[in-house]
């Protein structure tokens, strides 16, 4: 059963699914929390800005009492009163007074937000927010309005708020306008339109303005049109909600406009679609090539299959496990940076014993590729059950960093950071290695060695001490590797075996002894994998680009980067 | 070159490049039936290449290779050229080391290839004669039991020329088939190929040039994939190219 | 022609294996069936279910050593073979248990009434007759070897580069097969076997005859590779895993011969699958696990490739292991296969049998000691031999 968890190209399934699902959940209550909560999100940043008019509370609480007593004519003249202090915690109180839900006590006189609690009304200051305790509800009144002191409260709303001096306070409120698509807001919104300066609002004011034309009946045809390309070129999310919308109740002569509009948005829409989806397959094609590139080193250069490629990579999560238990013991404030501690450890500890492999094992085998695979294979059994004897069998809890944690909305694209460090990660080791193998005398050697073993061993190239180094140095990235999949990956002794398969259908497809082979294997199996999934389902998927590798094969047995001439001996 | 028929290779403008380099350029050679040709020429010259691409191992990317006339080999692949009836001995003495020397010989011989038929083969008196036969041609008649693996350099190189023979080819292509051997032995196998020459045609490369001389058969200059000089030992090695790229002076 | 064909297959090493197979499966029941428990010479039953599920294991290595100690392809997906034939077995087998599932329904096994599935697949028809299913136990795993070695084969996919495709095929399956999709009984596999040929499965005379087959299958299966590898067409394959390319220029098809290796091969390999489900009562998606696969070759090596009874002795010898290890220390299995995986591939290349070989040489030919002959994977390179002989 342990192998069904093992997966061949692309991320566990089972419990992991579980938790990259409650993360894709966590995210989203994030994200419909914040969409609800905008308005009073800026209002509160607003709190903090500077040189914003600010008034004493007891001032302005004496204002709101202002609301209660008298008639309709004072009220008016106390809504005045109250928006010329210019103080955003007057907005609030004056839309729960538009909505009719403002009420005051009447012994005392003192106006509060209330809530229904029995037959009592909690209440709370609406200025500072303090509870008040609870009246009965007889007890209370409501502060009245009609409808002209509606629209003058609606006014007063868009005056503080849309021509507010915070820009901040200016997006929220034309966001909230653009959400509601009240017809009311539409002469608000051309009066402050008029005085926008800021771009980024104007757009934003002016997809409102648009929207709300869009619902109206009574305007021109020209205008509607004008208003469904806004709409359309706002690149919205919601836009093809609008549209639609707006294509039912339209005339028949704007249907064809939207429609063309909305056509266009569809297109847009699976463009982006398809973009996240390349997006997915480079992150699963940077796992793979992190998995991968060691491999493909050591293949090239000794023509050896290190079965035993997916322990490193599994010891290097380990390794991430060990350092976080003990910054966590010791040095909790270090927690962010216990990759950067892991990293050099974890290559470290599996390029040695890569070495040690090497020197000890596989120098033995040379010759005897097929041999060379079994005892490696023999090692992968007795490092896995090393680790389960130290570790335990199950899964180890590995901690994202907070610099790992989260996602970063991209136009369109969510990008979680944990995938984006990874494809970051992938492009730096893979540099790194160029550099290792174009720039570096060991790396001249390796390459030597690759294309002709015998002719480099002549011209006194010392192949054991190259073979030692250069297994060292695949098991060291494997280790790397190792690292960076503790984040996104369960951290268990089976980890590595998945891999293994993966890592060779990438070196297979890539061709060997070139690292640019690799990386587009790797990048080419991701991306397929991540296009036939929503097709074929995750494990169809695989095995389609199983048989399709094996059908590869046929055409290029050696791969698509494949080394010619004599020296390569069939 | 034009007369393909009444030949039996017959190369013209053959080409091939390995990563840019040509091994190959532009190679044209004709060989008739009951003909021997050495082939001499540096290192790097393309000889093996050559024989790679007559039998098949690599493909050229450029020309025409005809066996008989009208075969184009290059459509075929090893199997099907060894069929067709061109035997190939190695540069390097490659022989099936974990077998007896009779196994070898019993491989090598002209019967039927075909899965079933190999499976179900029982060597006739015929085949075991003509075994024989080719033990005391090569004079490997008191270790046909031993395996290849245990014979010296040089009885490998006959046991690959003897598994040349049983093959029963109309072209043999030897690669440096003395290499290893002593002198007497070189003069011997100088004296089979004359012989075999009378009946098949023979291509033969090879860098001992008293061995050339012994052969007494047409001579052809490799340099660098092309044709350098061809005629008699003499022409070509009083050839000024010849001496300047290979022979020296 | 297959007279004499068979003749030289019946050497003395073959006829004595032969023998003891027979012996075995006459006196294993016997021994089982008529000497009463308690009394000297009885053979309990979890002995006979035991010890035939190591002989159908060796079968699995025979027809595994066919292709890689003859042959030099190392295959590390034969346990797919193993397994389709299995679960060809297993589908008769379920077949055969009619309306007595826990849903009672005689017309779907109980997975399908769980599935909500309405009627048998297509490819479910036909189980129901054990001709019919003993056809498939060997024409499924030869008909995906045939296409899998015909399409590797001819494209000349060698050493490492096959042995990890053979072993992605053995991981496609097991994926595919743990899809409920599939129709093969998902995760769960097949199991709740009832009876086969009408005895009830767990009845001892049924185990016993399962036993018996079993062993008279692995000596008809002595007889083929003895057959082949004796032939000239053995030959062929020895020659082909020395020097492949060297074949060729011989005239030999090399990716025919190979293909009909690994089809015989893996036909063998179902046969010993399907011998194997009734006696363990279970076929799941675990049998294509890679390890599996892997674990087969070290039975091949331990016991010595390249020679008939090798991998029998093998296959009997690190299963009697793995059965004290995983009772007895359980944590120390993993250890021990990992070690004998290093230690065989280093000091015993030529396994147990090679060492007896060696010893005996040793003894009878004093001096005259064993040539260095190249292990098969050595000259892989084919016309690129070590230049040991050169110069």
């Amino acid at each position: 059963m342990s192998m069904i968890e093992g997966s061949l190209i692309g991320e566990r399934s089972g419990s992991s699914t579980a938790s990259l699902g409650s993360r894709l959940n966590r995210q989203w209550n994030w994200r419909s929390l914040a969409a609800r909560l905008t308005l009073l999100l800026a209002l509160l940043v607003s709190f903090s800005s500077p040189g914003f008019a600010q008034a004493p509370d007891k001032q302005l609480s004496a204002l709101v009492d202002a609301l209660y007593p008298g008639d309709y004519g004072d009220r008016q003249a106390a809504i005045a009163a109250l928006v010329a202090t210019g103080d955003p915690r007057a907005v609030p109180v004056l839309q729960v007074l538009g909505e009719g839900d403002l009420y005051a006590v009447e012994a005392t006189g003192k106006v509060a937000f209330v809530e229904r609690s029995g037959s009592n009304y909690a209440l709370t200051d609406p200025v500072t927010g303090a509870a008040l305790g609870e009246v009965a509800r007889s007890d209370t009144e409501k502060v009245r309005v009609n409808n002209s002191l509606r629209r003058t409260i609606r006014t007063a709303i868009g005056q503080m708020t849309l021509l507010s001096d915070n820009p901040g306070t200016r997006l929220s409120a034309a966001q909230s306008i653009l959400r509601d698509a009240d017809p009311a807001n539409l002469d608000l919104l051309d009066t402050a339109l008029a005085s926008e300066a800021d771009s980024k609002i104007r757009t934003t004011m002016e997809l409102a303005r648009a929207v709300i034309l869009l619902k109206s009946d009574d305007v021109s045809f020209e205008d509607q049109q004008q208003a469904a390309a806004t709409v359309a070129a706002s690149g919205s999310r919601d836009a093809i909600t609008i549209l639609t919308s707006a294509l039912a109740s339209a005339p028949d002569d704007l249907k064809p406009a939207i429609q063309s509009s909305l056509d266009g948005l569809q297109r847009d829409r699976a463009a982006w679609a398809a973009l996240q989806n390349v997006w997915f397959g480079v992150s699963l094609g940077s796992v793979l090539l992190l998995a991968a590139i060691g491999l493909a080193i050591t293949f090239g250069v000794m023509g050896v299959i290190n079965m035993a490629h997916g322990e490193m990579v599994m010891l290097g999560a380990y390794t991430t496990f060990a350092v976080q238990e003990v910054i966590r013991q010791n040095a909790p404030a270090l927690f962010d940076y216990s990759l950067a501690i892991a990293l050099p450890l974890a290559f470290l500890l599996t390029a040695l014993i890569g070495i040690a492999i090497e020197r000890g094992v596989i120098r033995w085998l040379y010759g005897r590729a097929l041999e060379t695979l079994l005892a490696t294979w023999g090692l992968s059994l007795i490092l896995q059950q090393t680790v389960r004897s130290i570790f335990g069998p199950t899964n180890r809890q590995v901690g994202n960093p907070s610099w790992m944690s989260g996602s970063v909305d991209f136009y369109g694209l969510s990008l979680t950071w944990s995938r984006v460090w990874i494809v970051v990660f992938a492009i730096v080791v893979f540099v790194a290695l160029l550099v290792v193998l174009n720039r570096t005398a060991l790396g001249l050697q390796m390459r030597a060695v690759t294309q002709n073993r015998r002719m480099a061993s002549a011209m006194g190239i010392r192949t054991p001490f190259v073979d030692a180094m250069t297994f060292g140095l695949g098991s060291g990235i494997a280790g790397l590797a190792g690292v960076a999949l503790s984040q996104i990956d369960n951290v268990s002794p089976n980890l590595g075996q998945g891999y293994i398969i993966d890592s060779f259908m990438v070196v297979v497809f890539g061709g060997v002894g070139n690292l640019w082979g690799t990386l587009v294997g790797a990048m080419t199996l991701g991306i397929a994998n991540k296009f036939l999934e929503p097709y074929a389902g995750a494990v169809l998927g695989k095995i389609l680009i199983l048989v399709l590798i094996i059908l590869f094969i046929q055409r290029r047995p050696r791969g698509l980067f494949a080394l010619k001439g004599r020296s390569v001996e069939a | 070159m034009s007369d393909k028929t009444g030949t039996m290779l017959y190369l013209d403008g053959v080409s091939v490049a390995f990563d840019g380099f040509k091994a190959i350029n532009n190679l044209s050679l004709i060989v008739y039936p009951a003909e021997m040709l050495a082939i001499i020429g540096p290192n790097g010259a393309g000889k093996t290449t050559m024989m790679d691409i007559i039998t098949g191992k690599t493909r050229p990317d450029d020309g025409e290779v005809l066996f008989d006339g009208r075969t184009d080999l290059t459509r075929l692949d090893e199997a099907a050229i060894a069929n067709l009836g061109i035997g190939r001995k190695f540069q390097k003495p490659t022989v099936f080391e974990s077998q007896t020397v009779w196994d070898n010989l019993e491989m090598a011989l002209r019967k039927p290839r075909g899965i079933f038929a190999t499976l179900f083969y029982t060597a006739d008196a015929a085949d075991i004669a003509r075994i024989e036969d080719i033990l005391n041609t090569v004079r490997l008649g008191h270790r046909k039991n031993d395996l290849a693996a245990n014979l010296s350099h040089g009885q490998k190189q006959w046991l690959e020329i003897g598994m040349l023979l049983a093959q029963d080819p109309k072209l043999l292509l030897v690669d440096e088939p003395v290499a290893g051997m002593t002198d007497s032995e070189t003069a011997e196998t100088a004296k089979l190929l004359r012989e075999i020459a009378t009946t098949r045609s023979v291509v033969v490369v090879e860098h001992d040039m008293s061995f050339v001389r012994d052969l007494g058969s047409r001579v052809t200059c490799l340099a660098e994939g092309a044709v350098l000089a061809e005629g008699s030992l003499e022409q070509v090695s009083a050839n000024p190219l010849v001496i300047e790229r290979y022979l020296g002076r | 022609m297959l007279t004499q064909a068979l003749f030289r297959a019946l050497d003395r090493k073959a006829i004595w294996l032969i023998g003891i197979l027979v012996a075995l499966a006459v006196l294993v029941p016997a021994a089982n069936l008529l000497i009463p428990p308690g009394q000297f010479g009885h053979v309990p039953n979890y002995a006979v279910t035991l010890f035939g599920k190591y002989l159908s294991y060796a079968m699995l290595a025979l027809a595994l050593d066919l292709v890689w100690g003859y042959c030099g392809i190392l295959s590390l997906g034969h346990g797919a073979f193993f397994a389709l034939g299995g679960y060809a077995m297993g589908m008769y087998l379920m077949r055969q248990i009619g309306n007595r599932g826990v849903y009672a329904n005689a017309q779907l096994p109980d997975f399908m009434v769980f599935l909500n599935w309405k009627e048998l697949p297509w490819y479910w028809q036909g189980f129901d007759n054990f001709a019919f299913a003993m056809l498939m136990v060997m024409l499924v795993p030869g008909i995906l070897a045939f296409v899998f070695g015909f399409l590797a084969f001819r494209s000349r996919v060698t050493g490492v580069y096959l042995s990890i495709i053979t072993q992605a095929m053995t991981y496609a399956l097991l994926l595919a097969f743990f899809r409920n999709d599939m129709g093969f009984g998902g995760n769960n596999g097949l199991t709740d076997f009832k009876d086969i040929l009408g005895q009830p499965i767990a009845a001892p005379t049924t185990r016993a005859s399962l036993f018996a087959a079993t062993a008279i299958a692995l000596a008809l299966s002595v007889l083929v590779c003895s057959t082949i590898v004796r032939s000239k067409l053995g030959k062929v394959m020895v020659a082909v895993r020395d020097a492949e390319s060297r074949t060729r220029f011989l005239g030999y098809r090399v990716e025919y011969v190979k293909l009909f290796a690994f089809v015989v091969s893996a036909v063998m390999a179902g046969i010993a699958g399907a011998l194997y489900v009734p006696q363990v009562g279970i076929i799941n998606p675990g049998e294509f696990d890679p390890a599996n696969s892997i674990e087969v070759v070290i039975w091949t090596a331990v016991g010595g490739r390249g020679t008939i009874v090798g991998p029998i002795i093998g296959a009997i010898l690190v299963n009697m292991g793995k059965s004290y290890f995983t009772g007895a220390l359980p944590e120390l299995w993993l250890f021990a296969l990992g070690a004998l995986f290093v230690g065989v591939t280093l000091f015993l290349p030529k396994g147990i049998v090679g060492l007896l070989g060696q010893y005996r040489s040793l003894t009878t030919r004093r001096e005259q000691h064993q040539p260095q002959t190249p292990g098969p994977m050595q000259l892989e390179a084919g016309l690129d031999p070590q230049p040991k002989a050169a110069e």
